[in-house]
């Protein structure tokens, strides 16, 4: 008790001599939590658990007015503020949240189609936790009830953290536990339930589907040009559904040979042009594994069909094949039926494996990952648990991978084919990952977009596999985080080059929020064919729509636009950290901070400021006096170091 | 300002600095050289022997290509100069005048290799005598490594005369002292600042007075010892709390004297002493009768520690080869956590953490303590002062708490430096400056806006102390700097010796590379928020209790006993209120120092309040400007910090040029003449921030314009390691996990 009165006393004083930086300061920096405390914002709801928690912790929160008010006046109410469509299914009083950090909270638990929404006003500040149920891996009854006749559940969550409720057994043994309405709305699909997106009926003043254009994203890039046309061939996905309608491919292939080289290659996924280099023509071209198998079978058709992409390029008369996989996976795949393009069968053609490890290792690493840092950080050993995860060295091979197909097309102006086995989970992470390298445009905010569109979406990375949107198996060996890890490697890349991107980090991580909440339709089904048979673009509104709606919140302001600049990030273990912005969020001590772009955007309003003062000052002398007389004063010199803000 | 800071070297006048250095002290001299290839000597520094050609390879590149020229060793420094015409070094904005970026000042020589055949050995003066490398690797203390091919150069003389000179002469530095008779005046900027504040050197009674005044302390200034009578130990100056008598100044010899470091508004105050607190009552009466007492040595690694951790930990730096290199990075965070130092900079961080709660929370007064009293206390004090005081934020605030703390503070710079190489002064050799040097820069990075001092300031700081000019870095403590500059003068010729401070930046770099000093996100206080401060001193109740428990006498350390009783008896009618001398159960226990940042983290950060470090395994980093700036593999051409920096600085630059124009209306207006009035002039000056894209990461140290912008490729990727680790079948499975047991 005697503790806390001082604390409290320090803060009291504190905050009173502290108030004029205060105030000068909130303004930036609470913009993230007063963006989240609105309630009528629908995506919102996925960080609002961070808010929650920062109304405990956050340094920014407290001595906000706004904010406060806002507290308060939510706290009259026991429920969400609901989305368009989103319906309240049950509602439970006197549930226990047990919070890692703050221990058991008592309050009211409400599930809705769309969330799970768990608010304790017993505190002040009003604790709240919202959460989409999409994000609900899985749901567990832990335990039976216990002394205290109480069940208590667990909720494994897909953004790296669990949630624990405890509530009394029911007495009416008739009635339906909320976690089995939980269980039910969490997983739509294995219950015959729509997914929310599918209902989520809010209108955005941009229609967020129109974003990507193929033809017009290949126009861009000048295509088609004297070495590559777009064909139609895969317009009704009869050549291969997993590929886009659109694909560019060599001029003099015609489509009988494309279709008879679909045939060599798994899956049908023909090697297609993702990128072309603006002056030396050098591509990044990607596809599956050719079906060699045991007996080393070949295929002129695709050995023509390689000669003709190295042959566009009139730079280099070289090849250079990457396979994603380390040598022994590819050389087992032959068992399958698939494997490598030999040297002998593609002549002037370099085979480079690029070690990346499959699916399964990637999501046993990051279950590894999640162990290290959730709940809490073990301090002494933080490092060497880090590095036993092997998250960040699975990074550092794909970044690396990325960076040797973009050394090759930039510095050696030759073409790149890349692929993995099925080309749509690491072929997809290194060709986007390359581009990104390359091509300025696609480090805008659009553009970035349009990258996700093209390489991840309509080039079918099995995103509902991969996720298992909806689904409560969550064993289910097809889930991995290959998506995840390439937010993660662009993430590494943003810190490297902090001017390079216009996206800031905030909007990667709702890019990865709702990639699991499944209010958008962006990252449903895993397949363009798929989307457009379910009619996904007409029935749900894609994440764009929200982003581009509210860009401000997205922006670097630091972005400097460097026309034609390559990027080449550097891959070493020095470089690399841990996300700590989202694989660690929830821990309130780890709060990440963004001093310099707060302090970036003070300097950004002061300019404002001044600018404006100046033109009125402008305006004043003009009105006043036509008297035209030299003012003496010298152009001053600007006193560097100083900042008088 | 960075983007003032564009090309040109600027002529500015090389201060002029005269040896002390007597002929007959340097033997080996010969005639002086006349050849070409030979760098500016600094005035007073000879050269010893040399050896040509000799091959410096390029650490860039693994195919042994390099540049021939002539290596040169003088009583200050190993010296490459090339054969090759040197590119005019229009960009080279940063330039050291004391050194080049080819020059080794001897006592920054870490280590020097030998490359016999495939082996690499470390010299020492016996291993010489029998065989010559055919190639030498020097490590570098600011962790440059260079690498010397002798295998072309014609005499062995010479490559004798080069290692007997990198090796025995190094002791002649000692003698080496440099005076800057004139101290650059073209220098302005900064001359200027500083004479409207000047960094308190603590040298004299004012400087300590002041300290005092402006931190409202109540405490006696001592100046007894103004010229040693009453220990050679002690500095100068210094301040004690009130009750300490006359009689306690002469018995006691200043052994466990607590000195003063800082008041707290509240009115209690830091104190640190060497070995034994023996006036702890006097501490107590300083305010509200409380003081706790912190035995660094009980949870802080020795100084022997810190040493052994620093030599692993800087062997990751020093990169001899590429493939090395990349090896190493495979297991970078074990080796880097196996090594300690990140721990021990946690350590440091949380100790201050510790003795800030005691101060800011409890107000209570704090004394901690140590066997030399001069080491873990510096780096406690000084921290705390950072965590609590802005003054110590600035740039001349923060020189002056390295001048209160350290150097008036008597750390033995010279003997944890070991400048010398002497060989019974290994076991006295620790980077304790350095450990504090990291622990700044990690409240730095986590909060940037609250330092006017920029991250470059930092590492040049660390590199100054190897540079053996400074009076600063070269002596052991008060007495042992005036009796060797007394010593060292001959009188009847010149005035008393003196050595420039390292505060003197001008030495070493001309203003434009001292713009880069400052920090251009610093969140300077406006005149608004000064006025607005109010001295809080709140009340307090005095508890007039005493707990029994606490009156334990000590177990450890059974002298004790008598003054303990006594000073029962004394508290007794005093009434203090907490008394500890086993201190660290007592000191805030973890979860309260938990509690203390988690309720401090809760409000709203105000950079020129209170400061905490989050300690949490990933908020401790490494200091990559420093450690990895050499290391050309990791640098991150048109990225890094200075993306950013460089961004920040031009819109100050516009920022301010609106201010000025703002004021130049503001004169026409009233004065109602009519300026002339410019659209916002483009006269922002050069941009950095256009050409950031040819910077790189470890700006300002190393310029690009050689580099090819070739990507670094890791050179062993295969993760063979890892395959046979990570469960096996996973790694081997089909990505459609149908049949995972099909392929092996």
């Amino acid at each position: 008790m005697e503790k806390s009165g001082s604390i409290d006393s320090l803060g009291s004083k504190q905050s009173s001599s502290r108030q004029p930086s205060v105030d000068s300061l909130s303004s930036t920096s609470t913009s993230r939590s007063d963006r989240s405390s609105h309630a009528a914002k629908p995506p919102l709801a996925v960080f609002s658990d961070n808010v929650s928690t920062s109304t405990e912790f956050s340094p920014e929160l407290r001595g906000r007015t706004k904010a406060v008010v806002k507290v308060l006046r939510d706290a009259n109410k026991e429920e969400p503020q609901l989305l368009p469509k989103e319906h309240v299914q049950d509602m439970a009083k006197d549930v226990t949240y047990i919070c890692p950090y703050i221990g058991a909270l008592r309050g009211t638990l409400t599930v809705t189609n769309y969330r799970l929404f768990f608010k304790c006003t017993d505190r002040e500040p009003v604790f709240v936790l919202d959460l989409p149920l999409g994000v609900v891996s899985r749901v567990e009854k832990i335990g039976g009830a216990s002394s205290r006749g109480e069940v208590s559940y667990g909720l494994v969550c897909k953004d790296i953290r669990n949630l624990r409720f405890a509530h009394k057994q029911m007495e009416d043994s008739l009635r339906k536990s909320i976690f089995e309405v939980l269980m039910k709305f969490a997983f739509p699909v294995s219950n015959g339930l729509p997914i929310f997106a599918f209902e989520y009926g809010q209108v955005y003043p941009e229609n967020g589907w129109k974003v990507y254009d193929a033809q017009a994203e290949y126009k861009r890039q000048g295509l088609p040009n004297e070495s590559w046309r777009i064909t139609k061939v895969n317009d009704h996905y009869e050549l291969c559904d997993t590929y886009p309608s659109t694909l560019v491919v060599p001029v003099n292939i015609s489509d009988e040979e494309l279709k008879r080289v679909a045939a060599f290659r798994a899956k049908g996924r023909i090697p297609v042009l993702s990128w072309i280099h603006p002056e030396s023509q050098a591509t990044v071209t990607r596809c599956s594994q050719p079906m060699v198998g045991v007996n080393g079978k070949r295929s002129k058709d695709d050995e023509k069909y390689l000669q003709a992409i190295m042959d566009a390029n009139a730079q280099s008369h070289k090849l250079f094949i990457f396979d994603a996989r380390p040598s022994v996976n590819a050389a087992a795949n032959k068992m399958k039926g698939g494997g490598y393009e030999s040297e002998d069968a593609y002549q002037n053609a370099e085979l480079v494996f690029l070690d990346i490890h499959n699916i399964h290792v990637m999501r046993e690493s990051l279950r590894k990952l999640k162990e290290v840092v959730y709940p809490n950080i073990e301090e002494s050993h933080w490092l060497s648990n880090l590095e036993s995860t092997h998250w960040l060295e699975h990074i550092k091979l794909i970044l690396a991978g990325a960076l040797r197909i973009a050394d090759k097309v930039e510095s050696g102006k030759t073409s790149v084919v890349v692929h993995c086995s099925d080309g749509w989970d690491r072929t997809a992470q290194l060709t986007s990952l390359a581009m990104l390298m390359l091509d300025g445009h696609y480090r805008t905010i659009r553009g970035f977009q349009v990258l996700l569109e093209k390489e991840w979406l309509s080039f079918g990375h099995r995103f509902q596999l991969r996720i298992g949107h909806g689904d409560k198996n969550h064993t289910d060996a097809d889930r991995s985080p290959v998506f995840l890890q390439f937010i993660d490697c662009v993430w590494q890349m943003t810190r490297q080059f902090p001017a390079a991107f216009e996206f800031n980090e905030y909007f990667l991580v709702t890019t990865l929020d709702h990639l699991y909440s499944c209010l958008f339709g962006t990252f449903l089904c895993n397949s363009e064919q798929q989307r457009v048979k379910e009619e996904v673009p007409k029935k749900t509104v894609s994440l764009w729509a929200y982003i581009n709606s509210q860009l401000e919140e997205f922006t670097n302001p630091l972005y400097v636009n460097y026309s034609n600049h390559v990027l080449f990030p550097v891959v070493s273990m020095r470089h690399l950290e841990l996300w700590v912005g989202y694989y660690i969020r929830w821990n309130p001590r780890m709060r990440p901070q963004e001093p310099v772009h707060q302090r970036y955007k003070e300097l950004l309003a002061k300019r404002a400021e001044l600018q404006k003062r100046v033109e009125e000052l402008q305006r004043e002398v003009t009105n006043r006096s036509a008297s035209s007389e030299r003012a003496g004063s010298p152009t001053r010199s600007i006193t560097p170091v100083q900042t008088f803000v | 300002m960075l983007s003032s800071l564009g090309s040109g070297g600027g002529k500015t006048a090389k201060p002029s600095f005269v040896s002390y250095v007597t002929p007959e002290e340097i033997k080996s001299e010969k005639e002086p050289y006349k050849k070409e290839n030979q760098p500016d000597l600094l005035p007073g520094e000879v050269v010893f022997c040399s050896a040509c050609p000799v091959l410096k390879y390029s650490q860039d590149d693994m195919s042994q290509r390099g540049v021939f020229g002539t290596l040169l060793c003088t009583n200050f420094r190993v010296s490459f100069v090339s054969d090759e015409v040197q590119v005019e070094e229009t960009c080279k904005l940063f330039k050291n005048k004391l050194y080049g970026e080819n020059d080794i000042p001897l006592a920054c020589v870490d280590n020097i290799y030998g490359g016999y055949e495939d082996k690499k050995k470390l010299i020492t003066g016996g291993l010489l005598k029998n065989k010559y490398p055919s190639k030498i690797i020097v490590h570098c203390k600011d962790l440059r490594v260079f690498q010397f091919s002798l295998t072309y150069s014609k005499e062995e003389d010479a490559k004798k005369l080069c290692f007997t000179g990198v090796l025995d002469h190094n002791n002649v530095v000692m003698k080496t002292y440099l005076r800057s008779s004139s101290i650059d005046n073209n220098a302005v900027c900064f001359v200027e600042m500083q004479r409207k504040e000047r960094t308190m050197l603590f040298d004299c009674l004012e400087d300590w007075t002041q300290d005092m005044k402006r931190t409202k302390g109540n405490c006696r200034l001592v100046t007894e010892n103004s010229s040693f009578e009453l220990s050679q130990k002690l500095p100068q100056f210094f301040i004690v709390p009130l009750n300490v008598t006359d009689e306690d100044l002469v018995k006691f010899q200043g052994n466990g004297l607590p000195m003063w470091c800082w008041s707290h508004h509240s009115g209690c105050a830091l104190f640190k002493t060497a070995s034994l607190p023996l006036m702890l009552t006097a501490v107590a009466h300083n305010h509200l009768y409380s003081v706790k007492t912190e035995d660094l040595s009980d949870t802080l690694p020795t100084i022997q520690d810190i040493q052994l951790s620093y030599n692993k930990f800087k062997q990751f730096f020093l990169i001899d080869n590429t493939t090395e290199f990349w090896m190493s990075d495979m297991k970078w965070f074990s080796s880097l956590e196996n090594c300690g130092w990140l721990d021990m900079i946690r350590q440091c961080l949380l100790k201050a953490v510790e003795v800030v709660e005691c101060l800011e929370k409890e107000n209570t007064n704090v004394l901690i303590m140590e066997e030399s009293g001069s080491d873990l206390c510096c780096v406690i004090s000084s921290l705390v002062q950072l965590m609590l005081d802005p003054h110590y934020r600035t740039l001349l605030g923060f020189q002056s708490l390295v001048q209160k703390e350290w150097v008036a503070g008597g750390h033995a710079f010279l003997d944890r430096s070991n400048q010398l190489h002497l060989k019974e002064k290994v076991e006295s050799q620790s980077p304790v400056f350095l450990l504090f040097l990291e622990c700044v820069w990690q409240l730095h990075q986590q909060h940037g806006p609250a330092f006017q001092f920029s991250e470059t300031y930092l590492t040049v700081l660390s590199d100054s102390v190897h540079v053996p000019v400074f009076a600063t870095f070269l002596f052991n403590n008060d007495s042992h700097r005036a009796n060797v500059l007394r010593a060292e003068s001959p009188s009847s010729q010149r005035g008393p010796l003196n050595c420039p401070s390292v505060w003197d930046w001008s030495v070493q770099f001309d203003c434009r590379a001292q713009d880069l000093f400052t920090n251009p996100l610093y969140a300077q206080k406006t005149k608004q928020d000064r006025s607005q401060r109010k001295s809080h001193r709140p009340k307090h109740q005095r508890q007039l209790s005493l707990p029994s428990s606490a009156f334990k006498t000590p177990t450890k350390k059974g002298f004790f006993k008598d003054e303990a009783d006594s000073l029962k008896k004394i508290l007794g009618v005093k009434r203090i209120s907490r008394w500890m001398l086993s201190p660290s159960s007592d000191f805030p226990p973890m979860s309260s120092i938990k509690e203390f940042y988690e309720t401090w983290q809760a409000k709203p950060l105000d950079y020129h309040g209170m400061l905490l470090p989050c300690l949490d395994g990933p908020s401790i980093r490494v200091w990559m400007q420093r450690y990895l700036r050499w290391i050309h593999d990791v640098q991150i051409l048109g990225g890094g910090p200075v993306a950013v920096l460089s961004k920040v600085s031009e819109l100050l630059a516009e920022v301010q040029e609106l201010r000025s124009e703002l004021d130049r209306h503001a004169r026409t207006v009233t004065s109602n003449h009519r300026g002339a009035i410019r659209t916002r002039a483009k006269t922002a000056p050069e941009n950095l921030a256009r050409s950031s894209v040819r910077l790189s990461s470890s700006f300002p140290f190393v310029t690009s314009r050689n580099w090819s912008f070739k990507p670094a490729i890791p050179t062993s990727m295969l993760q063979s390691l890892m395959m046979s680790e990570v469960a096996g079948d996973l790694a081997s499975r089909e990505d459609d996990g149908s049949e995972p047991e099909t392929v092996v």
